[in-house]
Order: C-alpha cells, then structure tokens, then sequence
C-alpha cells in the first residue's frame, strides 16, 4: 500500500472523497511520519496530534453522513508559526511570544479549516519572518531534508522542509522578501507568492505590513494552485485585501503554453550565480522552448537596487509593526525600574540578533532627520522598479529568474555576513516590492544533487499564468526527485 | 543627504527610541553591521529620482474600509489569559504617573 503521508494533495482527497482512504488514517500516518522524522528535520515547532485526529475524524463522520467534502478535506496541512491559530501556540520562532496561545484564527486558517483541511501543526521559521536560512529561529533551526548539514532556507524553512519531506500534504508559509520561494527553491518544492492583497493578511502577525502575503508550499503545481484557490479571495478585515473575484488556478494545470512569450532578464544570473545554478536556468530556457514559448529578452535596469530599497522598507515597517511586543499585553514581560524600562529590557530579552538588527536599521532609517534620505527615497525607487516590471509586461507575458543565486547552502556558512545573506534574495526581492505575483519550481538538480529553482513572475493578479506555465514546465522536465530519505 | 557614521552615541540613540535595551558587546557588533549595510546602500544616494512619486502600496486594487458596524469582540477573559499579568478586569501594567495610583 503506498503510504498516505507521501501522496499529493488532490490524489489524497480524492482518495478520501472515494472512500479508498479515511481521514483518520491519513492523519496517522503523517503523524507517524513526524514521529520517526522531525526529531532530525525539526520542521515543527507544535503538532497537534489531539485536535488534527478530531479534525480528521469529522470529516470521516461528514463524509459517512454524505455530506459535500471541502476540497483539502482530510488533508494534512502544516502552518507558518506567524499565523495566528485559535488554541494552538504562535510564537513567530521567537522567545517573546513564547507561551501565546492566540483567540482566533488568522483568515487563511479559517478557509484551510473551512476547506476540510487537517492542522497538523506549527512550522519552525526565522524569528518574525527575518532570515534567509531558519538559523534566526529562536528553538533551533530547521533542517534540510536533502542534507541535514544545510538550511532549509528561510524564513518559511520550516514549511518547505515539512513539505519535502512529507510531513504535511502541503503548508503555508508567508513571504516578504522571498520566504516561500527561496525555501522551495532550497527543498526541491514549489511555492506561490501571491500578487500583494490577494489573501489576507488578517491574523498574520505583522513583519513589513507592504510586502507580507501568504503563501502555499506543496510539492507540485496543482496541489499548490488548489491551497493557493482555498486562501485568495476578499477579506473586509484587511483594508488591502483585493476585492477581484478568484480565478480557478487549478483549471490552468494541462493548458497550453504554446506561443507564450517568456521574458528572460538580461543579465539575470550575471551577479554572484553559482555555476550549478548558471546551468540550470540556461537548460530551463532550452527547455521552455521546446514547449513552444517564445523567449523574449527583457530589461529590469533599477533591480539591482532592490537590495538596498528592501532593507530600507522592510526593516522601517518591522521597526514599527513590532512595537506592539512590548510585554504588556501577551508574551514575555522582564520587569524593569519603570514603565520604558520593562519595556526595553523585555524586547532586550525577547528578540534575537537579527530581529534587533532590523528594528535598529528600521528605525534609524524613520528617524528625525532622515525619512526622506530613506525611506521615502527607498518608496520613490520602488516605482522605479514597479516600473521596469510594467514595461518589460508590455513585452513578454511572464518572466523568468533563478530563484536564489545558489543552491542550499551549509549551515554557518553565511550567518556572520548578514550582508550575504541578504544576498540570497536579490531574485526574489524585486517581484515583492512590485506586488505581482512570482513562482518557484523546482528546475533541476546540482552536481551535489541539491534542488535548483526556477521563479516564474507575472503582472498583478494573473497567478494563473504561473500555474499553467509551472504545471507545464514540471510535466515537460517529469520533476518527481524526493529528498533520499522520502520513501 | 549623507548619512553620519554610526557611532556608538548614534547606536544608543537609537536604541532609545526603539526602546530596546543592548548590552555593550551587542551595542559594538550594532555599530559594525549598521556601518556594512548602510554603506552598502550608498549607491542610492547617486539615483536621480525627482518628480517620482513613492509607491506606499504597491497594488492599488484594494477593498478599502468595511463599513463601519458595531461587532462582537474577544471575550475578555481570553485576552487577557494571554497576558503577563492583570487585573480587576484590565492588563497589569508598571506605574505610568507619579503620586497616588
């Protein structure tokens, strides 16, 4: 029998809507699976055996009853510790949310539940969303399960390592500056980060409020565009959620992609690429055109300053949202002499290195004297690149990149640079500050056998540009690599 | 406008106002990195950007505001079982005001 906590989303609930498997057995298994795994890979930082069973028991009952099934029911679903989960910790990996246990589920928990989605639990991830390798996290970082010597990446490590691995049908993780992309990339899965306001962000708990969106991670094309069809959709609770009606991103899977123009950026893997990677995207290239695309050079002049225009924005807006953690209404609280004192000393204490590198860099940048110099500087070359992105649109109908420079890299290699670290972003950062919509999906393997990804980009609100053209590129290419310790 | 140097003095400063308390060793290793990056940003100082406007949101097809209706919230208790501490119904906060409390 195959094992169930391997199986795709949409053959797992086709599986349960059937009868051929039961919710409750699923759940088991991937329980199972954790059980005998995470001890290594550490991609959980909560499992929630108890309320995933219950879960997965009442869609066995509901579906006993001949009651209509959701499309996830019975499947099993991890979520990014920075979404907020009714009854279950979210601690964002960080000491100072230790303990919270939220009242509410953020909106994209409520349609997973909704859809007769299994929780499984909580996913590991760099503190407050800051990171690019999971080594931010505050209870031990994440593993990769291709080598466990390497990140995951980051900051959604956690999802995408749980992902690859099977210890979930698919997650959600969320993405400011490429954290559910660069991750996937790193663990041989795909990732969407949906156009700016396409799902909520009610119950995200704030890193850079302008560029946060939630995500999906599943291990193929389909699978994630039904999650990311389950949490798009208008929310009156975000006052930037996007009233379009959703498409139907699954319908795109087996479409043709004949004659679609595919804009290849000039340059694009000119700055600091591994060769493994440099291979890979010109292979990709070749192969898209015998899909019959038609490649199309394009230019991105202002990208190379979305490096510094992202650690100008980002870090303001962290600076500010994370305000709110000052010991007084959850989380921890140090006492100190007076009402300032507790305050400092308790985010003294309850933040990690980078998170106060940022709120240091965020605020600096916001402070009496050089807003303009700044951020408001940083927000007028933002257009500039939004831009680009326009005009390169009015040429090809998607674009491709690699989504990170290298493949997964090993653990300490880069945590005492944070500037290289930084470095890793620099594909995903630009589609972020635009708003529109970008994909990774696996694109081959490394010498070293270590997953590569490609990024897919398209303008706003056309994900299902991306989910044609990705289901089509992971058909033509037949990527069914598994981490050696999958089956 | 050019930035100053980060100095230890400008560290502090802002700490201060992020309300963050830095120990002296984390106070050093601030002044470096600050220095690494900000000085990695200096390339957007040369970039001409007159008459463009800044892009705040980056996608402008929003909602907006939901009308404007009396809801239920949280129930009390929940909220607060979160808290570090409180009491007779609110969150225990340290003394904000001198003379009597």
């Amino acid at each position: 029998m195959r094992d169930a906590a391997g199986m795709a989303v949409t053959e797992l609930a086709a599986a349960i809507a059937s009868g051929e498997l039961s919710a409750v057995e699923v759940t088991r298994a991937t329980l199972a699976r954790i059980a005998a795994r995470d001890g290594v890979t550490h991609a959980y930082l909560h499992v929630d055996s108890e309320g995933a069973l219950q879960a997965a028991a009442q869609v066995d009952r509901a579906r006993a009853q001949g009651e209509k099934l959701g499309v996830l029911a019975g499947v099993p679903i991890g979520i990014k510790d920075c979404m907020c989960t009714r009854g279950l910790p979210t601690t964002c990996a960080s000491k100072i949310l230790e303990g919270y246990v939220p009242p509410y589920d953020a909106h994209v928990v409520e349609r997973v539940r909704a859809a007769g989605g299994v929780i499984v639990g909580k996913l590991n991830m760099d503190e407050f969303a800051m990171g690019s390798s999971n080594e931010n996290s505050a209870y031990g970082t994440a593993r990769n399960p291709w080598d466990s010597a390497r990140t995951p990446g980051g900051s959604s490590g956690g999802a995408a390592a749980a992902t690859a691995e099977g210890l979930a049908g698919a997650t959600l993780g969320s993405d400011t500056g490429g954290s559910v992309r660069q991750p996937a990339s790193y663990c041989g899965v795909t990732a969407i980060k949906p156009t700016y306001g396409r799902v909520s962000r009610y119950g995200l708990i704030a890193f850079a409020s302008s560029l946060d969106q939630v995500g999906p991670i599943a291990r193929n094309v389909r699978d994630a565009a039904r999650m990311l069809g389950v949490i798009a959709g208008h929310d009156p609770r975000d006052a930037t959620s996007v009233t379009r009606p959703v498409d139907d991103y699954e319908a795109e899977c087996g479409k043709d992609v004949r004659g679609l123009r595919v804009g290849v950026v000039k340059g694009a893997t000119d700055r600091g690429c591994d060769p493994a990677v440099v291979e890979a995207f010109a292979r990709t290239q070749k192969q898209l055109t015998a899909l019959g695309c038609e490649l199309v050079e394009v230019e991105l002049p202002h990208q190379e300053h979305a490096l510094a225009v992202y650690y100008i924005i980002a870090p303001a807006e962290a600076s500010s949202n994370l305000a709110r953690f000052d010991g007084m209404r959850y989380g921890l609280r140090v006492n100190g002499d007076d009402l300032r004192d507790t305050y400092a000393r308790t985010r003294g204490a309850g933040f990690g290195p980078e998170v106060k590198r940022r709120i240091m860099l965020g605020t600096y940048a916001l402070s009496a004297g050089y807003y303009d110099a700044f951020y408001l500087k940083a927000q007028k070359v933002r257009t500039l690149i939004k831009r680009d992105f326009t005009q390169a649109f009015s040429r090809c109908d998607v674009l491709i990149t690699p989504t990170a420079p290298t493949a997964a890299f090993k653990f300490g290699e880069k945590s005492g640079d944070p500037m290289s670290m930084y470095m890793q972003d620099i594909f995903t950062l630009p589609p972020s500050l635009a708003g529109i919509p970008a994909v990774s999906v696996p694109c081959g393997l490394s010498p070293d056998g270590l997953p590569i990804g490609l990024q897919i980009c398209a303008p706003e609100l056309e994900e299902k540009r991306l989910v044609r053209i990705g289901h089509a590129f992971e058909t033509a290419i037949a990527w069914n690599h598994r981490p050696p310790r999958f089956s | 406008m050019a930035a100053p140097t980060i100095t230890i003095d400008v560290v502090r400063h802002v700490a201060k106002l992020a309300a963050l308390s830095l120990s002296p060793t984390e106070e050093e290793t601030m002044c470096r990195e600050l220095r690494a990056i900000l000085a990695s940003m200096a390339a957007l100082e040369a970039l001409d950007v007159s008459g463009v406007p800044p892009t705040f949101h980056a996608v402008a097809m929003h909602g907006g505001l939901r009308p404007d209706e009396v809801r239920d919230s949280f129930p009390r208790a929940e909220l607060l079982a979160a808290a570090p501490a409180h009491e007779a119904g609110g969150f225990a906060v340290p003394k904000v005001m001198d003379g009597e409390g």
